[in-house]
């Protein structure tokens, strides 16, 4: 039986770039409304993990996903289901911040404009309210017309979480997002994530193990495509059962 | 361990940067030869009558220029108009769709063979097709004969612009939930909008003083290009060519280098602006 709360749950979840298995049987249950971070050594599979979610890998060639992702209870792998639709309820934001060649406005409104029937004065709002939702309305309010390339590197990928929540996801998926980001602007995201955890689910690929045991609640640490062991935070980090986890989390390796 | 002693790596060094910058110099002296000679052989016979009037036949004295040039434009125009929208269309979908595909690899292959046709072999099809099967000259077959020089080209570099574009934001489009379609078409777009049109500016340039194919197909007229699919139409590369080869006359001789003068003016003008174009991507990337 699924526990209710779980937002997320992979069962025998593998993957293939062509030929080479990426994933083993992933098994790993997400609770909604909270953030659960993925930890693991480079090349363990984790963001390739974090990518079925939303199959933004189909962009690629030859890369495919076997098994069952239930989002909500439906099996997202399902050829069915609507990917448009599905990547509206699962924003994601990457490594490096990919603002749009046009204006802070602009970037915020393309995903309103896309998914939403909205008058000119609804999209503004809505604009706004990501912003604000992203801790950016205050830096960016007298800027809206400028390029959402001339901002800092922190603030693009704050712009980039503004843009992610204002199609209004259910799940936000981020794939290292402070690895490109100076430390300041990588506090300003992490703070803005604690927020964010009330209205959303959250799911973070980091490297930075201090990143993940600061902000998550449940993390899982990968292992060569498998997943080694899930739980709490606190106690991945504490009092690991896995012997591989604990010489991860300890540095001894990664 | 002992060190290399620097002493040759540094000569080395200054050596290949004389000669890097020796060779950087003749491209220069090259160019200023070339714009030296068409000044001092074309400056001479500039008028106002030159851009105003047409031309006149071979013998007759006077005549101007303006009709060459205005059937250079036609001519261009009407190859761009021809060969734009499915070399873009051809490009785009080489970058975002077909990529190593059979067919993508075979379409690639062909716009690169298409590339190192002769002009006079495209200008002798397009005579084949379109002058023989009318049983007359024209502009438009001009055009055809251009389009034709310009496609591949035109393709290759919107290809490259769209490739150029890194997967990060086609997948931060994707991952909005925006159609593939949707997003090349407004965002990819933008993003390569510059570089594409700048190459665009380089081909157009590049076909417009094109004189073979014309020969086979515009041919030249000394009158107002009013017959553009009619008719021979008149062009300024073939002006200069049959003015400064062709005629025994000294002042059609100059009219032929001031032709030369003002075609240079003109391709110069729209190279600087296309230029301009590419500057200004290259600024809003850093």
């Amino acid at each position: 039986m699924q526990k209710k709360k779980n937002k997320i749950e992979t069962k025998r979840l593998n993957f293939f770039y062509g030929d080479h298995q990426a994933l083993f049987d992933n098994d790993l249950s997400i609770e909604a409304n909270k953030i659960t971070a993925v930890i693991g050594p480079s090349g363990c599979g984790k963001s390739t993990h974090l990518r079925v979610y939303n199959r933004i890998f189909e962009l690629h060639r030859g890369q495919r996903a076997e098994g069952e992702v239930f989002i909500d209870g439906k099996d997202i792998l399902d050829p069915g289901i609507d990917l448009l639709d599905l990547r509206r309820r699962v924003g994601m934001i990457f490594q490096k911040p990919t603002p749009f060649p046009m204006s802070v406005f602009d970037n915020v409104a393309y995903p309103i404009r896309l998914h939403f029937k909205a008058s000119q004065k609804e999209i503004a709002e809505r604009v706004e309210n990501a912003l604000r939702g992203a801790a950016l309305w205050d830096e960016v309010k007298d800027k809206l017309r400028e390029s959402g390339q001339a901002l800092s590197g922190g603030q693009q990928q704050r712009l980039c979480i503004a843009r992610a929540i204002a199609a209004e996801p259910e799940i936000l998926l981020m794939d290292e997002p402070t690895s490109a980001i100076d430390p300041v602007g990588t506090l300003k995201i992490e703070e803005l994530m604690d927020r964010l955890r009330e209205r959303f689910t959250i799911v973070i690929v980091t490297h930075n193990m201090q990143q993940a045991s600061r902000i998550s609640d449940t993390t899982a640490f990968f292992y060569k495509g498998s997943i080694v062991e899930v739980g709490p935070t606190k106690l991945i980090f504490t009092n690991p059962r896995n012997k591989l986890t604990e010489d991860y989390v300890s540095g001894r390796f990664g | 361990m002992k060190t290399r002693s620097t002493f040759f790596r540094k000569t080395k060094d200054s050596l290949m940067r004389a000669f890097s910058g020796f060779a950087t110099s003749m491209a220069l002296v090259l160019m200023a030869w070339v714009i030296f000679t068409i000044v001092r052989e074309g400056h001479s016979s500039i008028s106002a009558e030159l851009f105003l009037n047409a031309s006149k036949p071979f013998g007759e004295v006077g005549g101007g220029i303006a009709n060459a040039l205005l059937g250079t434009v036609m001519i261009t125009a009407g190859a761009a108009a021809l060969a734009l929208p499915p070399a873009l269309a051809a490009g785009i979908w080489l970058a975002e769709f077909g990529k190593d595909s059979l067919l993508a690899r075979a379409a690639r292959f062909t716009v690169n063979v298409m590339m190192g046709v002769p002009s006079v072999i495209v200008g002798l099809f397009a005579y084949g097709v379109l002058v023989t099967t009318t049983g007359h000259f024209s502009g438009f077959a001009g055009s055809f004969a251009l389009a034709i020089l310009m496609f591949p080209v035109v393709v290759r570099t919107t290809e490259d612009q769209f490739s150029g574009i890194g997967d990060a934001l086609r997948e931060s489009l994707l991952a909005l939930g925006a159609s593939r379609a949707r997003s090349t078409l407004t965002v990819i777009w933008r993003a390569a909008r510059s570089g594409v049109v700048t190459g665009v500016l380089l081909a157009v340039a590049r076909v417009s003083g094109e004189t073979a194919p014309l020969l086979f197909t515009a041919l030249f007229a000394d009158t107002w290009p009013t017959s553009y699919f009619s008719g021979p139409t008149p062009s300024a590369p073939v002006l200069i060519t049959s003015y400064t080869m062709d005629s025994p006359f000294e002042s059609m001789h100059r009219i032929g280098w001031s032709a030369a003068l003002a075609m240079a003016v003109i391709l110069l003008a729209v190279n600087i602006t296309a230029r301009y174009f590419g500057a200004k991507r290259a600024a809003k990337r850093k």
